[in-house]
């Protein structure tokens, strides 16, 4: 029986939730990354299943101060995917935020969407901060922003932004890093997805990052290691984030979240081949009957 | 028009950073980035001024070039100098995503640009960001051609909103626009009527230009002078008139004749009004250690070349080859 795709208009407050609560979100997250994905034919499934937790956390745990009725706020908190090509998890939750209807998620990477193969600023799609997708662009953009509000406008406004870990062997990376140390960035959250795979491998077989706690270290980063799947240690770690920048601490925060690339769906946990492809239509069919 | 005088020498980056101050009197959200060489780049005179809106990034011109980004999405004009040769090659990816593909408020400044950078060397000498840049959609490129242009120039691309390139050079040039010369982004501007050839130039090379042009009245040939300060947009206008009134064209450059102005008034030409055409500028070699003016010879990129190739053109035209070079080398030309 061929596979009938449909998105429920569900959506989400961003509110305080216990941990426990998180996890409802982040499967609605997960099976519209399948379905959109599979209706995309092409697309990267690992990554975007293994961050859903984190973002269910940051969008809908009261973490980030947004308005999606009002995208453009100008008190708003700011989120960059520097990872652009983890977008069809950004787009879910945008859409499960209430950014815009659910209908659009049939459309990733169709001619005329606005929900590009990895995220376009001239499609004015309502939460999307920046174009990103090359490497390492995000972050430093995250870090231009961060400055310019705590610098330059001297507001309460914060930037979270995520990378991946083979994005970090991107030398821009660290540019982004010494400055973001040098300013003293208490208002940036770094978010860095650790699943140790990337295209070719493993990140450590590809061209090792580690000890990359330690390099953030040395790059005067408050570091805050996490299980990337454990709500408690999500929640814990954004609200370390806030203290840091409500006690005006100094210093840019990076949590490092190990996660399992595919998480959710056994046949692609951990297996670095599912970076860039969409399932078909069986696996498709098999994923959804997993995130039940 | 032949009251365009020799005011003296001046280096055409001091207008840059004059025009910053006078954008940083104006509007509270000009900033500016720092690339380690603000003292060459003459972004100093801003951070002087206006130390809380300057932020030095270090020598790290793709960094810069995103973080500018990011405060242009903060609603700030965001201005990053550095050397031509590291503000458009070395963050060539962060300018094509993060300013042109995002549209934004940023304008990159690019200084040292040129053969006329001298004892620096090829490295330091950028020949080629006139076509690198102008490829990029959203994106305005201006290359003006004295001290006091720069400063206008400086000041219209902070006024105008998105994504602008300026590029200026180091050595001291000749100033000879004032302050009722108009400067209007997009408008090209004629210093010099003539019917025989039109010399479309821009940057230093707009002064060889109108020397050439004196030289030749001499012969009784009178050449149309443009200085084609915006890349892009392009003034099609003028060019198209230029080509209908006078039946050839000379470009003049301080560039790679590949793919820079010459590239883009062809481009002009040959969809509109097709006449014969020559190109001066640097014939596809990397520059070397010398004094400016000796490399402006050894390259030729002086007026006697512009001459040179006005005659040339004009041979073309008057023999009826279009496309064809049955013609002699530019060398028989020389004087």
């Amino acid at each position: 029986m061929a596979l009938e795709v449909t998105f429920s208009d569900k959506t989400f407050d961003n509110k305080r939730r216990k941990p426990e609560e998180f996890s409802e979100i982040a499967l609605e997250i997960r099976r519209d990354i399948i379905k959109s994905l599979y209706l995309a034919k092409s697309g990267h499934s690992g990554g975007t299943l293994g961050t859903s937790d984190i973002f269910s956390v940051l969008f809908f745990g009261g973490v980030m101060k947004y308005n999606p009725k009002k995208p453009d706020w100008n008190e708003r908190d700011r989120f960059v995917l520097s990872a652009g090509h983890l977008c069809p998890v950004l787009y879910s939750t945008l859409a499960r935020a209430g950014y815009y209807s659910t209908e659009e998620l049939y459309r990733l990477r169709k001619y005329g969407s606005r929900l590009q193969g990895h995220p376009g600023f001239d499609m004015k799609l309502p939460g999307i901060e920046s174009s990103t997708g090359s490497l390492g662009q995000g972050i430093s953009i995250a870090v231009g922003m961060a400055m310019s509000d705590k610098l330059v406008d001297k507001n309460n406004r914060r930037v979270f932004a995520l990378t991946g870990d083979g994005e970090v062997e991107e030398g821009v990376v660290w540019e982004a890093a010494m400055a973001a140390g040098n300013y003293k960035l208490d208002n940036l959250c770094w978010i860095l997805d650790n699943n140790d795979c990337q295209i070719d491998g493993r990140v450590k077989d590809v061209m090792s990052i580690y000890p990359v706690d330690k390099k953030f270290e040395a790059f005067r980063f408050d570091v805050i290691n996490i299980d990337g799947h454990n709500y408690t240690e999500i929640i814990n770690a954004f609200n370390k984030f806030i203290s840091n920048n409500e006690s005006k601490i100094g210093k840019p925060t990076v949590i490092i979240a190990k996660t399992i690339m595919g998480k959710g769906v056994s046949f692609m946990e951990d297996k670095y081949i599912w970076h860039g492809n969409p399932p078909n239509e069986e696996q498709a069919k098999i994923a959804l009957e997993e995130l039940m | 028009m032949n009251e365009i005088k020799l005011l003296g020498k001046k280096p055409t980056r001091h207008g840059f950073g004059e025009g910053l101050v006078v954008l940083g009197e104006k509007y509270d959200n000009v900033i500016v980035l720092g690339g380690d060489i603000t003292g060459s780049v003459m972004t100093s005179y801003f951070q002087e001024r206006f130390p809380e809106r300057f932020f030095s990034i270090g020598v790290a011109e793709q960094n810069a070039t995103t973080i500018a980004a990011g405060f242009a999405l903060s609603g700030k004009i965001a201005f990053f100098a550095s050397y031509s040769a590291f503000s458009a090659f070395r963050n060539a990816d962060q300018l094509r995503i993060s300013i042109a593909y995002n549209d934004v408020n940023v304008k990159i400044g690019g200084g040292h640009s040129g053969i006329t950078v001298g004892p620096d060397g090829a490295t330091h000498q950028a020949l080629e960001e006139i076509s690198f840049v102008r490829t990029l959609p959203n994106m305005t490129l201006v290359v003006p051609c004295d001290y006091l242009e720069t400063k206008k120039a400086t000041i219209a691309i902070g006024e105008k909103f998105g994504p602008c390139f300026i590029r200026f050079g180091r050595s001291a040039v000749p100033m000879f626009t004032t302050d009722e010369t108009p400067f209007e982004i997009g408008k090209a501007n004629i210093l010099r009527e003539g019917k025989d050839v039109a010399i479309v130039a821009c940057g230093l090379l707009v002064w060889e230009a109108l020397l050439a042009a004196e030289e030749l009245s001499k012969k009784g040939i009178n050449a149309r002078v443009i200085n084609n300060h915006t890349i892009k947009p392009i003034d099609v206008e003028t060019l198209v008139n230029a080509a209908r009134d006078c039946g050839c064209i000379v470009t003049a450059e301080e560039h790679q004749v590949h793919g820079g102005l010459g590239g883009a008034v062809a481009e002009v030409i040959v969809k509109n009004y097709p006449v014969p055409m020559e190109f001066v500028g640097v014939r596809d070699k990397f520059g070397c250690s010398g004094e400016p003016e000796e490399l402006m010879v050894k390259f030729g990129l002086t007026w006697k070349e512009i001459y040179a190739s006005a005659l040339k053109a004009i041979e073309r035209k008057d023999k009826g080859f279009i496309g064809l070079r049955q013609v002699k080398d530019v060398e028989d030309y020389k004087e």
